[in-house]
């Protein structure tokens, strides 16, 4: 379980959480929404360790670890896994390369046997098909030159390889056409399991289609202004964000994460 | 003591021992290019091509064979294990051709393959003409032309192809405080070819290198230095081309080693529809110095000219790259480029890169850029995210960025071997190698 309490966090001294609750129990799916600058990205960055984010205040319980106190190399290999917004070209470094190094680093700290050439290229070219993407993908640099679609898939690629206990996926429907949203939707639903946890942000009620959510949050000005079921999504899509700011936030942190 | 009438010294000393002493024109030419040191001493940041790389600290600087070396049969059974054991290999050690070390057996015919001390007396003509004069190179290279013991001459007869590289190996073991050599390639019509010079060893020697190409209409050759040198090793070296035709003339340079290479590297598109690749790539450390200082000269039109190099600075060392092209006014439809990229590995590191365009033209295509950076802390997070280490993450990274340069290599075999190399020199590489 992922326990989220009280959690401040700022950047260049801008303050972008201040107080942010969240439990995620283990199989579950929670979404986050919220308008823009509301802390979205940066709770997603957070959790994957990002250093220019300095946490100020408030912890972050993993399955009783603290997952604050761990380099971002460690919370990988103990299974979080974070989908970019804006997944990272790589120049010069092919993407078979790449997902083996990741996939083989995983395996070796679940004390499993890494992978050889063989067997890593049947198990990733499978779960290429699974994602429709062509296997010339393999071979080209990591994210160079992809089209926003494909980087998408190839973040849910690793996802699928790397098997991850907490997934965080960040704005993955961000520029998606149906299709691809549809595509990436199926390669969420098909990771679902009781060992895995997941946090989908987005900022449309859209992807929520597809991948429908155990609980939904509604975040503003770095907190949880709102949790409730799937039927939140639905009244923001047709409301909008900005009843959400005109409603005082709850005062009481026990209000939020709470169950509908 | 190595001040300017030191070296005058030398040559007089040497002057009767050195090839084709019996030659009138050469020995003029070795004349006229010590008159030519001797007025002008060593290069100092006086001159602008000499800005960032001052030399004058070689008036006072002692210079010392290397007390001990590796043998050098060990040193070339090392490369040969790394670029194969195919291909024809010239050999010299300490300046001198060493003839059991090389194989130059099945050379096609029409192509000449020889060490320069015996193309003097058995091509005198074509040596003569191939040779080149002191009067327009920095003076380093006139004293190269004054002291030169030896080198490789190459000569493709129209048509020719050498189906295999050329190595050109060049050891410095613990014979010499000096060497200066000279290569010369003359590529005739239609030929083609794939010359690789390799220099090694040093100790704190000072060598001179001047590798001048010869390049007739449509011939196309490929020219690739991996300059390894000991780290105490002063290494100045030239590369010029001369580009008929038609002609294309690829360099490659990549300077790994020695405190202080500096590389002068000048083509020059005398006929129409001429075209040059200048890649390079350096990785300095320690205090040590490397300076590329390139000229392209699109005197004809219809040239086409791409120029891409990269520079890993780490520690307290210093990489500068100049890059010259000067475009004619009736280089019409010329297509340039220009890059310098280069990643800084330590908060100490220094990196210049200057483009310098000169553009006489009206109907041309030029574009340059240049870099000095730190590692894209976006990748390395995006690395770390996925479990891969900081350390490996960033060793990933470093190599990437200078492969990137090594995928220019065409021949496959030789971009292997250059990549192999790469790696053996960079922190973490052995851990990289499935990259290859």
């Amino acid at each position: 379980m992922l326990n989220i309490r009280n959690l401040h966090a700022s950047v260049e001294g801008k303050r972008i959480l201040n107080g942010l609750n969240l439990e995620v129990k283990s199989g579950e799916v929670h979404a986050i929404m919220g308008p823009n600058g509301s802390g979205k990205s940066t709770l997603a960055q957070v959790l994957a360790g990002r250093e220019a984010f300095e946490v100020t205040e408030g912890s972050v319980d993993w399955d009783g670890v603290d997952l604050l106190a761990m380099p971002t190399e460690e919370r990988a290999r103990a299974g979080l896994f974070l989908a970019f917004q804006y997944p990272v070209e790589i120049p010069g470094v092919s993407n078979a390369y790449f997902l083996k190094a990741a996939v083989n680093a995983i395996r070796r700290q679940r004390g499993l046997d890494e992978y050889d050439a063989m067997d890593f290229l049947a198990r990733v070219k499978a779960e290429m098909k699974a994602v429709g993407m062509k296997e010339e993908f393999l071979y080209r640099s990591v994210n160079e030159g992809f089209s926003g679609g494909e980087k998408k898939r190839n973040e849910i690629l690793q996802m699928a390889l790397l098997e991850p206990r907490l997934a965080v996926l960040d704005e993955t429907d961000s520029g998606l056409d149906i299709d691809a949203l549809k595509i990436v939707a199926e390669g969420v639903n098909r990771l679902r399991s009781p060992e895995r946890s997941m946090i989908v942000i987005t900022h449309y009620q859209r992807l929520l289609d597809y991948i429908v959510p155990d609980q939904v949050h509604v975040l503003s000005e770095g907190r949880v202004v709102r949790s409730g079921g799937r039927e939140l999504a639905l009244e923001l899509e047709e409301h909008g964000y900005g009843w959400i700011k005109t409603e005082p936030a709850p005062a009481a942190a026990g209000a939020q994460g709470a169950r509908p | 003591m190595s001040t300017i009438d030191t070296w005058v010294g030398r040559h007089h000393e040497r002057a009767a021992s050195l090839p084709g002493a019996a030659l009138p024109w050469l020995l003029r030419r070795r004349a006229d290019a010590i008159a030519r040191f001797a007025e002008l001493g060593w290069p100092t940041t006086r001159l602008e091509p000499w800005r960032h790389t001052s030399l004058s600290f070689l008036e006072q600087h002692e210079l010392q064979a290397p007390e001990s070396a590796p043998h050098p049969a060990a040193t070339l059974a090392a490369v040969r294990s790394e670029f194969g054991d195919g291909g024809h290999w010239l050999v010299f050690v300490d300046g001198r051709f060493e003839r059991t070390l090389s194989v130059l057996g099945g050379l096609p015919a029409g192509v000449v393959c020889t060490p320069l001390s015996e193309a003097l007396s058995k091509h005198a003509e074509a040596v003569e003409a191939a040779f080149g004069t002191a009067d327009e190179a920095a003076s380093p290279y006139a004293l190269n032309l004054a002291l030169c013991t030896d080198g490789a001459f190459v000569r493709l007869a129209r048509g020719t192809a050498l189906g295999a590289p050329l190595h050109l190996v060049f050891i410095g073991a613990t014979g010499a405080a000096d060497t200066h050599l000279r290569n010369l390639i003359v590529a005739e019509a239609n030929t083609e070819a794939s010359i690789i010079e390799h220099h090694l060893g040093g100790g704190s020697t000072l060598g001179t290198t001047v590798t001048l190409v010869h390049t007739a209409q449509d011939a196309r050759i490929t020219h690739l230095k991996l300059q390894q040198q000991d780290a105490t090793a002063i290494h100045l070296a030239q590369i010029k081309a001369e580009q008929a035709r038609g002609s294309y003339f690829a360099s490659h340079s990549l300077s790994f080693g020695a405190r202080l290479a500096r590389n002068d590297i000048h083509t020059r598109f005398d006929g129409e529809g001429c075209e040059t690749l200048l890649n390079g790539l350096y990785h300095v450390d320690g205090r040590r110095h490397v300076d590329h200082h390139t000229l392209i000269e699109h005197a004809s039109p219809l040239g086409i000219s791409r120029e891409y190099y990269r520079g890993l600075v780490d520690d307290n060392a210093r990489g500068v790259f100049s890059g010259r092209i000067i475009v004619a006014q009736d280089a019409q439809r010329t297509d340039a480029v220009q890059r310098c990229d280069n990643l800084l590995l330590s908060r100490m590191a220094e990196a210049d890169a200057r483009p310098e365009l000169e553009i006489y033209a009206d109907d041309v295509k030029c574009a340059h850029g240049a870099t000095v950076g730190q590692m894209d802390e976006d990748a390395l997070f995006y690395l770390r995210t996925r479990g891969i280490d900081e350390i490996r993450a960033r060793q990933l990274l470093t190599y990437a960025f200078a492969a990137e340069v090594l995928d220019r290599i065409a021949l496959a075999s030789l971009r292997s071997s250059a990549r192999a190399t790469l790696l053996a020199r960079l922190p973490g590489g052995a851990l990289l190698e499935e990259l290859l």
